[in-house]
């Protein structure tokens, strides 16, 4: 007992620390709305509110399966998709029974977060329970998966409710009036677009508010114990694979609303926007960012999705992925390699490091 | 008669598989990573080759050595830079690295080769045709086809006997075993393991010709859904165990294309991964894997 009366202290660093992060993101929504206002944001700009919102949720959800929980995640592109295309259809099909645009996008993320949180589940279940490197196999599998099947899908509405088929448009017997929202391998067409900026961002805030009190709260500890060392974890009675499961879980839910999000942000979404490219992209935020560090996620995936824009002079798309796998393999050797760590320490230090007698 | 088509169409694909196999079980068992850039290292060797063929005129079997040795080089020299600092560091760690390798690897190809994707020369073709018709025409057998299974066979001979028979290969399986031991016992643990990347490495470059040979579009990322496939083939045999992963290959092979043929052309990737999923939910120490029981 006495050992957690000590540990106040951390707990309300935790705290702080955590509401600086909505103050932050607070604080860049009203400087953006001004700076709107004032018109003094491009408009190509301002067509990348959106997807940096849905970003900065992903980067954040995945920190919470990479950094916290430790488990190497390469599907949550997969989970984006199957939130964007669930919320895409959820959209249309709430269309008259929720006329009001706000609400219909609230109803479309939640459906989006159901959506992903369900293939949170059907992927987690059988792979939390084995250890090393498998979840990535497997997530990345999942991933494709959820692509392949995306390809050949088509959902059609009409008055009678909506209709599936994996075989063409013609199959889906959709009666007079009615529409096809996703067309195979054309994706999702047509899509009204609900997506805001205050929207992301309130998306944003209620993901700082999931993932932060899960970190600090009991599970979190737990979760976190779990990364640093299975087998003590396991020996004090801590259930590992629900735990896990919790976090990743989570993880796909929240990459579900950003998926719905960013699904009705545009008119037409393709399920190859959703890749490995796109999982790949959002675990070089995390790393870049700093595992485990929710600040350095929202800064690394708004700095990274606007950077492009910004350097739009310079001729850096055809070497910028080069870089980022430059700059993934560059961070991970300098956080990781003892040898690089004992060059810093020298460099800065001026002296070299003992030799950690505790490890 | 077009199930045995189909048949010697998934052999042939397994082989290839189980060839990247090899190259994946055998890293993971002795440096315990999962080496996601070995798919690119085959794009690589294919890509050497098909320059070496269609710019420089060398003949195939000379194209074939040279994507070899360049690739065991790039395979080393991948080792020596990226994974060997990392060597006490965590497997998410590595695995990053990784993945931060293969995606240098094909956004390098990209840049220096162009997306646009290759057309790869056909190299086994005889008086015209690539392939034996039996049984008027009614069955089929490439010879693309014959030379992988048979490449497959003399590659799983050698590796047999290099493992079991050689001090080389002594070495390699007592550092899977234990490289503190190993150590102890004389070995260099560390020029084992780059020996292992290696021979892995060259294996990667005759699997890609063999890949292009039978599917001949060569672009950036050819490796990467192959080594993906390839992985699961290893885990589905069982991962650091050489007869598994051929095993798992040609299995793989096979039901993707039953998959492909009687299924659906577009959900064969789908069939293929769901399999992953399965094994692992039902046997995940894989057909021929050892269950090793972990010691605090």
């Amino acid at each position: 007992m006495r050992v957690i009366l000590k540990n106040v202290e951390p707990a309300k660093k935790a705290s702080v620390n955590g509401f600086v992060n909505y103050a932050l993101v607070l604080m860049a929504y009203l400087l953006l709305q001004v700076l709107i206002g004032q018109g003094m944001v491009s408009n190509a700009m301002q067509s990348l509110l959106v997807p940096v919102c849905c970003y900065i949720v992903m980067a954040v959800s995945l920190n919470l399966v990479v950094g916290v929980s430790g488990e190497l995640s390469l599907g949550h592109g997969g989970f984006m998709s199957l939130g964007a295309f669930s919320g895409i259809v959820a959209a249309a099909a709430l269309q008259a029974a929720i006329p009001s645009a706000p609400l219909r996008l609230a109803a479309a993320m939640l459906v989006g977060a159901v959506a992903g949180a369900v293939g949170g589940v059907i992927i987690g279940v059988p792979v939390l329970r084995l250890r090393g490197d498998y979840l990535a196999i497997v997530t990345l599998a999942f991933g494709q998966i959820i692509q392949n099947i995306i390809m050949i899908l088509y959902v059609g509405i009409d008055a009678g409710g909506l209709h599936l088929s994996i075989k063409d448009e013609a199959s889906l017997h959709l009666a007079e009036g009615g529409v096809s929202i996703i067309k195979g391998p054309m994706g999702a067409v047509g899509v009204t677009k609900l997506a805001s900026f205050t929207a992301g961002t309130i998306l944003i805030l209620i993901t700082l508010a999931v993932v932060q009190n899960l970190v600090n709260s009991r599970a979190g500890r737990a979760i976190m114990a779990i990364r640093d060392n299975r087998i003590a974890a396991e020996s004090v009675g801590l259930p590992v694979t629900a735990y896990k499961l919790t976090a990743f879980v989570i993880s796909a839910a929240l990459a579900g609303a950003a998926g719905a999000l960013y699904g009705l942000n545009y008119s037409s979404t393709v399920s190859s926007k959703f890749d490995f490219n796109t999982s790949i992209l959002v675990l070089v935020f995390v790393v870049l960012g700093g595992l485990g560090s929710i600040r350095g996620s929202i800064i690394a995936a708004a700095l990274l999705t606007v950077l492009p824009e910004l350097l739009r002079g310079i001729n850096l798309k055809e070497y910028r992925m080069l870089l980022y796998a430059v700059i993934l393999i560059l961070v991970m050797l300098a956080t990781n390699s003892p040898a690089l760590q004992d060059l810093f320490h020298t460099l800065f230090h001026g002296k070299k490091k003992k030799e950690d007698a505790g490890k | 008669m077009s199930f045995l088509n189909n048949l010697i169409t998934g052999v042939s694909l397994g082989g290839i598989y189980a060839i990247i196999a090899l190259g994946y079980t055998m890293v993971y068992g002795i440096a315990k990573m999962l080496n996601f850039a070995h798919g690119d290292v085959i794009m690589v060797g294919a890509y050497v080759c098909f320059f070496a063929v269609s710019s420089f005129q060398l003949p195939p079997a000379a194209g074939v050595l040279l994507a070899m040795a360049l690739c065991t080089v790039l395979g080393v020299v991948i080792e020596r830079l990226a994974y060997k600092p990392l060597r006490q560091a965590t497997s998410l760690a590595v695995l990053i690295t990784a993945i931060g390798v293969s995606y240098f690897l094909q956004n390098g190809a990209q840049i220096l080769w162009g997306a646009a994707p290759k057309s790869f020369p056909s190299f086994f073709s005889f008086g015209g045709s690539n392939s034996v018709s039996l049984f008027d025409g009614g069955l089929n057998i490439s010879y693309a086809a014959m030379v992988t299974v048979a490449a497959c066979l003399v590659i799983m001979a050698a590796l047999t006997f290099f493992t079991g028979k050689t001090k080389l290969g002594k070495a390699m399986r007592a550092c899977s075993e234990d490289k503190g031991a190993a150590q102890l016992m004389g070995i260099n643990v560390n020029a084992t393991i780059s020996m292992t990347f290696a021979i892995g490495s060259a294996l990667a470059a005759v699997a890609g010709v063999l890949m292009c040979s039978a599917y001949p579009t060569l672009g950036p990322t050819t490796g990467s859904l192959p080594g993906i496939k390839a992985f699961t083939a290893a885990v589905f045999g069982g991962i650091g165990s050489i007869p598994g992963a051929f095993l798992g290959g040609i299995l793989l092979g096979i039901i993707e294309t039953f998959a492909k043929a009687y299924i659906s052309t577009d959900l064969s990737d789908a069939v293929v991964f769901a399999v992953l999923i399965v094994v692992l939910l039902v046997k995940p120490s894989g057909l021929l894997g050892r269950y090793v029981p972990e010691k605090v």
